[in-house]
């Protein structure tokens, strides 16, 4: 079945919030929103489940510290021992003060970089992906949303949205998913 | 308008009474000479006091000790040691009493500066707290003046707090001989009292301004703050430094440690922030605050996140430096802790780092407010064993010990701070409705 959605931009972002939050009181459904910048606010107003990037990054977090011990352990103490300020004790833990920047670094090395990969991986973006905004004025200064008729009526849905503040509205046949 | 809870009120004066009695009992069980001492450490020697590890002690370690002011001439002498003993003994209520005062009085400066802070980069997000913040600098006038009379009876070598006041001990001290015309004490008074004037003028003067403010129709005295407010931050800093050396570090002259103002700068902002934390959630579970919600509490305890992070980074840096490099000057001072005072030294870490940063590392938790309470009594409770580290080791040495001199202390200026803080808060209203960016902060949300 080939559904259609509507497409309906927007110029500002409070109004914005506020068509989606009565959007969603309608009961109608919101496919995606596209922004030019962060929206504060909009992932709650939209409903989309709390993010679990933290979590990940926590995990990351320890993954590097772990890496870190690991890798001092085995460089400074075990494969080539050497006596750096009258320290030959040759014990991890009597030299740990030394290496707690580069637990630190690496800590926070691991924590960021595989975060933003996660992400990136996790929103399907990659090098040379073809932009999958519709509509470029939402890198510009427009909002756009789109929202899946269904089974509603199409002029009806159209009328309600350009009454939440829409500035053009456009009925597109749903293509594909890439 | 805020009332006084008769209870709060009643609490406070037990603490104080029960805390006075205490320091009373803590100066008067302090021997008077070295037969008592002898006598004490007989009688300790059977249930493992920590005196016993000083009768135990080479006393050629000892020797650098500076707590009795007669280094030069500890032998292994049976009475020059007893004698050491009581002078350390003897040192030990006066040490509590000031460890105790300084860290409510730098709460009290901690929440100032952070209170300068907000006006001078004209924060949004925090004008509902301006009061609670107001009210807990309000204990910078009391702590100060008792803060100044305990200097004073240390810097003029009455209690022997100071090793440097000492006139013997210069007497055969070179270093203490060069350092002289900066540590002694007339400059360490006339300074403290300079500073001290500075930071309670600033106080009563963004005071007088913030109140007039409620009233005025335009922003006239809200600009005046942020000027006066800007410019306290600069004299602040470098008067909290030279502060930082003057009152704690100069326990241990021969020792220095350049980054040792920032160092109590961070222990005092991470206090100052938890305990308007801890005055708020009070005043929301009296029913008052209205306007202040979750997301304020979420940013403070942010900021509580963030700072014992800042605090522990400078301990680290502090100790790592001295620790890598090993010259025998520096060292002795961490050697003195790990060795004499292993479980509060590493406790403090535990206390001040790693239970925060675990406990206050989820964004849903900062918005708990029992977890916000828990962590901030460990925060503060890290905070006075930091302090005690950090005098405890010169004065009293070996002989350390939290017993009733300690606790007594603590309880009597906890119920003074309470007291003082609490009444301040009933003067003016618990909203400072005429700040241009109360608004912003009402509808403050994360």
């Amino acid at each position: 079945m080939a559904s259609k959605v509507i497409h309906a931009l927007y110029t500002d972002d409070d109004i914005l919030l506020q068509a989606v939050k009565r959007v969603r009181e309608e009961r109608y459904y919101i496919e995606e929103v596209f922004t030019p910048f962060p929206v504060h606010g909009l992932d709650k107003a939209m409903g989309l489940a709390e993010t679990r990037i933290a979590i990940t990054s926590f995990i990351y977090g320890l993954i590097g510290l772990t890496v870190s011990i690991v890798m001092m352990n085995y460089i400074m103490i075990e494969d080539w021992p050497q006596d750096i300020g009258g320290k030959p004790s040759f014990s991890y833990i009597e030299n740990m003060p030394a290496f707690v920047p580069v637990m630190f670094e690496l800590t926070v090395f691991f924590a960021a970089h595989l975060m933003v990969i996660t992400f990136y991986m996790r929103s399907r973006l990659w090098p040379f992906k073809k932009a999958e905004n519709p509509d470029v004025r939402t890198t510009d200064d427009h909002f756009l949303m789109v929202i899946d008729t269904g089974n509603n009526d199409v002029e009806k849905v159209s009328k309600f949205l350009t009454d939440t503040g829409a500035i053009e509205i456009s009925l597109i046949d749903k293509q594909d998913d890439h | 308008m805020y009332t006084l809870p008769s209870k709060l009120k009643l609490f406070a004066i037990v603490l104080m009474v029960i805390g006075a009695l205490g320091i009373v009992a803590g100066f008067l069980s302090t021997p008077s000479n070295t037969a008592e001492v002898k006598e004490m450490m007989a009688s300790s020697h059977d249930d493992g006091h920590s005196v016993e590890a000083t009768h135990n002690d080479d006393h050629d370690t000892v020797k650098v000790d500076h707590a009795d002011g007669h280094g030069e001439s500890v032998h292994d002498d049976e009475e020059a040691h007893l004698e050491h003993v009581l002078h350390q003994l003897q040192n030990r209520p006066w040490s509590s009493l000031y460890i105790a005062c300084f860290l409510f009085f730098m709460i009290s400066l901690g929440v100032l500066a952070f209170y300068a802070i907000q006006i001078a980069s004209q924060a949004g997000w925090s004008p509902v707290l301006f009061r609670v913040m107001e009210g807990i600098t309000s204990y910078l006038i009391p702590g100060g003046i008792i803060m100044l009379i305990l200097l004073g009876l240390s810097a003029f070598n009455f209690n022997h707090l100071f090793v440097w006041a000492d006139p013997e001990v210069i007497a055969h001290d070179k270093l203490l001989q060069g350092k002289s015309g900066w540590l002694n004490g007339w400059g360490v008074m006339i300074r403290a009292m300079i500073f001290l004037g500075g930071w309670i003028a600033y106080r009563q003067i963004s005071l007088k301004y913030s109140r007039m403010q409620d009233d005025a129709t335009d922003g006239k005295w809200f600009k005046k703050s942020f000027k006066i407010s800007a410019g306290f931050l600069v004299f602040f800093i470098y008067t909290e430094s030279v502060m930082s050396w003057d009152w704690l570090m100069s326990f241990d002259p021969h020792w220095f440690s350049t980054l040792y103002g920032w160092y109590v700068f961070a222990g005092m902002i991470v206090c100052g922030i938890t305990t308007i934390a801890l005055v708020t959630m009070v005043l929301k579970s009296q029913g008052y605050l209205e306007y202040v919600n979750d997301s304020h509490i979420h940013d403070l305890a942010k900021f509580m996140f963030g700072f014992s992070i800042f605090w522990t980074y400078l301990w680290f840096s502090q100790f790592m430096l001295i620790w890598y490099a090993n010259i025998p000057e520096e060292v002795t001072y961490f050697v003195t802790r790990i060795e004499d005072f292993k479980l509060p030294f590493f406790g403090m870490v535990v206390m001040n780092f790693i239970f925060p940063i675990l406990v206050l590392m989820n964004s849903d938790y900062k918005r708990v407010n029992w977890f916000v309470v828990l962590a901030g009594i460990v925060i503060l409770l890290g905070h006075y064993v930091d302090l005690f580290v950090m005098v405890m080791p010169a004065t009293v040495g070996t002989s350390w010990y939290f017993g009733i001199p300690e606790l007594s202390s603590v309880l009597f200026f906890l119920g003074l701070f309470i007291y003082v803080v609490f009444t301040a808060l009933t003067k003016a209203p618990l909203l400072a409705k005429g700040n241009p960016f109360i608004k912003e902060s009402k509808n403050f949300h994360y």
